[in-house]
C-alpha cells in the first residue's frame, strides 16, 4: 500500500473543485492552479525515487485486494510520463495566464484544465481497464469543454467532429471492455495478463485486442487521425499545445500498456499491424505536413508523424526499441508543447496563420526565432538535441528486428518533417521584415518564459540524456517484463 | 417564466413534500438496501425541477438562493476528501469504516463513513442535474 500514488490524481481534482466554488477571483485561481501542478510534479519525482529503489508501487483502493478492487499502479513508465506531464502543463498554464483572456478565465478555464490533467494522470496510473475508461472520459469531457470554451465559430464547428468521433470511440472502448470481461472474467490488467497467458491468445482474444487497438488509435491519432488536424487547430494556443502534447500520448500509453502487458503473445499479428499502421501514419502525416501552407496545419500534422514513429518502436518490440520509444515519447510531449506555443505566439503577434503573409520576424524577435530553430531541429532528430537518441534507438530496434522497411519509412518521414518545419522557419523568420514592432497585435513579454523553459529541457534531454537514461531503461525493462507488474499487483 | 396553473401549483406543493421525504428515505436506506446517494440525489433534484417548472425560476431562486454549480463542486469535494481522509489513518485511499453509537432518539444506530461519501455523491448529483435543466431552460 502506498497512498501517495493517488495524489497526482486528486490534487488537481481538489484544486479544480475549490476553484469552481471560488470562481470570482482570477488571481487566486492562477496561483492555486500553478501550485497544484507543481505539487503533482513533486509527488511524481518522489514516486520515481521510491520505484527506483523499491520496485513498482501499488495502491489497492479501499483496501480491496487486487482482482476484486481497483488497483492503482505506479511503474517507472507511468511515473516518467507523470513528471513530463506536470512540467508541460505547468508551462502551458503559464502561457495561458498571458494569452487566454479574462472571459475564459472567469468561465472555468483553470478548473477544466486541472480536471483534464487529473484524467491524464489517472489514465497513466490506473491498473484496471474499466477505470482506464473512466479516466479517459474525465480527460475527454474536460477537453470537450476546453475545445468549445469561448464559442468561436471555428471552435464550435471543429468540436462537433471532435466530440462525435470521441464518443464513437468511447462506445467501442466500452464494447471491447465488455467482450474482454465476457471472455476472461476480469478487468484488472495484471489479472488479465495472467488469464490471457493461461488461456492462450487465440483468435477471439486477438480480435478483441485489435478492437482495443482501433479504439486507442482513434484517440492516439494512429492512421485514424483525420479528425485531429482540424480539432487541434481550433482552440486557443495554450489549449492546443496541451492537447498536442498530452491527449494523443494517453492513447499511445494505452496501446503500450495493452500490447506489452496483456496481448504480447502474438506479435506476428498484432505488432505487425501496429507497425503497418505506424508506417502509414508517418507517411500520411509527413505528406500532410509538407503540403500545408499555414503554421497550425503543419504543426498538427507533425503531431501525427511522431505518433507513428513512437509506435514503430513498439512494433519492433525489442528492449532497445521500447527504450527508444519511451525516450521519444518524453521528448515529443515536450517538443510538441514548445512548437505549438511558438507557432501560437507567431500567430498571436502577426494575426495570421498563413506562411506567405509573414516574414522577417527574426529581426524583431530573435530569441523566439532561434528557439523555434532549436525546436525544429529537435523535432527532426538532429544531434545533440532531445529527439536524436530516441530516434536512433527506435531505428536501430526496427533494423534489429529485421523490419527494415519500418525504419526506412521512419527516416524518410524525419526528413519530410525537417522540411516542413524549416519551411515555417524560413518563411516566418527570414526575409524582409514586413511588420514593425508597433504594428504587432501583442507582445511576447511574459509568454517567452514558458517557451524558454521548454527549450531548456530539449537541450537538457539531448546533452544530459545519460543522466535520466537509467530511469528510461527501467521503464523499458518493466514494459518488456510483464511479470514484474503482475507480481507487484497480485502479490504472488 | 411565470406560469399560473392552479392545479399544478396545488399538486406540486404536496408532491414536492412526498418526493423529498421519499428521496431522503432512499438516501439513508442505501447503506444496506437499494437506494443511496445517487438515486436519492436524483429524487431531490426531480423535486427541485418540479418546483422550477411550477413556480418559475425567479421565485425558486429567491427561496433557495444557491448556485447549483457550487453545490456540485462541494459534493464532489466532500466525496474526494472522505476518500483522502484515509491518509490520516494510514489506510488505503477510499477505505471506509463504521461503528455503533447510542443516539438520543434513534437508540443504537450504525454510522458509517460511507454515508459522508454518499452525501457528497447526492450533492454532486443534485448540483449537476439541476444545472443541466436550468441551462437548457435558459436557452430560448
Amino acid at each position: 500500500m502506498n497512498n501517495i500514488i493517488i495524489l497526482p490524481i486528486i490534487i488537481p481534482l481538489i484544486a479544480g473543485l475549490v476553484m469552481v466554488i471560488f470562481r470570482k477571483n482570477v488571481y487566486a485561481q492562477r496561483s492555486i492552479a500553478l501550485l497544484a501542478i507543481l505539487s503533482t510534479g513533486l509527488v511524481a519525482v518522489l514516486l520515481a525515487g521510491q520505484v527506483k529503489s523499491d520496485g513498482i508501487q501499488v495502491l489497492q483502493a479501499g483496501g480491496w485486494a487486487a482482482p476484486y478492487g481497483i488497483s492503482l499502479v505506479a511503474d517507472m513508465f507511468a511515473i516518467i510520463l507523470l513528471i513530463i506531464t506536470a512540467f508541460v502543463s505547468f508551462c502551458c498554464l503559464f502561457y495561458a495566464f498571458y494569452t487566454i483572456g479574462n472571459i475564459r478565465e472567469k468561465n472555468f478555464f483553470y478548473p477544466l484544465f486541472l480536471f483534464m490533467i487529473s484524467g491524464v494522470n489517472g489514465s497513466f496510473l490506473t491498473g484496471d481497464i474499466f477505470n482506464l475508461f473512466v479516466f479517459f472520459e474525465l480527460m475527454l469531457i474536460s477537453s470537450y469543454a476546453l475545445i468549445t470554451l469561448g464559442g468561436e465559430r471555428k471552435q464550435l464547428r471543429e468540436s462537433i467532429k471532435y466530440i462525435l468521433i470521441n464518443v464513437m470511440s468511447s462506445f467501442f472502448f466500452l464494447v471491447a471492455v465488455a467482450y474482454l470481461y465476457a471472455v476472461t472474467g476480469t478487468l484488472n490488467m495484471a489479472h488479465l495478463s495472467v488469464r490471457v497467458a493461461e488461456a492462450g491468445q487465440g483468435g477471439l482474444m486477438t480480435t478483441i485486442a485489435i478492437l482495443l487497438l482501433m479504439v486507442f488509435s482513434l484517440k492516439a491519432g494512429l492512421v485514424l487521425f483525420q479528425w485531429l488536424p482540424g480539432s487541434y487547430s481550433a482552440p486557443p494556443t495554450a489549449v492546443a499545445a496541451i492537447f498536442a502534447a498530452l491527449l494523443t500520448k494517453v492513447g499511445i500509453y494505452a496501446i503500450f500498456r495493452m500490447f506489452t502487458l496483456i496481448f504480447y503473445h502474438q506479435p506476428e499479428i498484432t505488432h505487425l499491424l501496429i507497425g503497418i499502421m505506424g508506417a502509414a501514419t508517418m507517411l500520411l502525416g509527413a505528406i500532410g505536413a509538407v503540403s500545408k501552407w499555414d503554421i497550425k496545419g503543419i504543426l498538427t500534422y507533425n503531431v501525427v508523424v511522431s505518433v507513428g514513429l513512437i509506435l514503430a518502436g513498439l512494433a519492433a518490440f525489442t528492449t532497445g526499441s521500447i527504450t527508444g520509444s519511451v525516450f521519444y515519447l518524453v521528448h515529443d510531449i515536450n517538443v510538441k508543447a514548445l512548437i505549438f506555443l511558438i507557432g501560437g505566439t507567431v500567430i498571436y503577434l502577426t494575426g495570421t496563420s498563413n506562411l506567405k503573409e509573414i516574414s522577417g520576424l527574426i529581426r524583431t524577435h530573435p530569441f523566439l526565432g532561434w528557439m523555434f530553430f532549436i525546436a525544429a531541429l529537435a523535432l527532426a532528430g538532429i544531434p545533440p538535441l532531445s529527439g536524436f537518441l530516441g530516434k536512433v534507438l527506435i531505428t536501430k530496434g526496427t533494423f534489429d528486428a529485421g523490419e527494415y522497411w519500418l525504419g526506412a519509412i521512419g527516416l524518410i518521414s524525419s526528413l519530410l518533417v525537417l522540411y516542413s518545419v524549416m519551411k515555417i522557419f524560413m518563411n516566418v523568420f527570414w526575409g524582409e521584415t514586413n511588420l514593425s514592432e508597433d504594428m504587432e497585435k501583442g507582445t511576447t513579454r511574459g509568454i517567452i518564459v514558458p517557451i524558454t523553459f521548454l527549450t531548456a529541457v530539449i537541450v537538457f534531454l539531448g546533452l544530459g540524456g545519460e543522466s535520466i537514461s537509467s530511469y528510461i531503461q527501467l521503464a523499458a525493462e518493466g514494459l518488456m517484463d510483464p511479470d514484474l507488474y503482475i507480481k507487484a499487483v497480485l502479490g504472488e | 417564466m411565470k406560469p399560473n396553473d392552479i392545479l399544478l401549483a396545488a399538486v406540486t406543493k404536496i408532491a414536492v413534500l412526498i418526493i423529498l421525504t421519499f428521496s431522503i428515505d432512499l438516501f439513508f436506506s442505501g447503506h444496506h438496501n437499494p437506494g443511496g446517494g445517487f438515486i436519492g440525489g436524483l429524487g431531490i433534484a426531480s423535486s427541485l425541477v418540479l418546483m422550477y417548472l411550477t413556480f418559475g425560476t425567479e421565485a425558486v431562486n429567491k427561496l433557495i438562493p444557491v448556485d447549483f454549480k457550487t453545490v456540485a463542486a462541494i459534493g464532489v469535494l466532500i466525496a474526494v476528501l472522505t476518500g483522502a481522509g484515509s491518509f490520516l489513518f494510514d489506510a488505503p485511499f477510499l477505505s471506509q469504516t463504521y461503528g455503533y453509537f447510542e443516539l438520543p432518539i434513534l437508540g443504537k444506530t450504525e454510522l458509517a463513513t460511507a454515508l459522508i461519501f454518499d452525501t457528497g455523491v447526492a450533492l454532486a448529483v443534485i448540483g449537476s442535474a439541476v444545472t443541466i435543466i436550468l441551462s437548457i431552460s435558459e436557452d430560448r
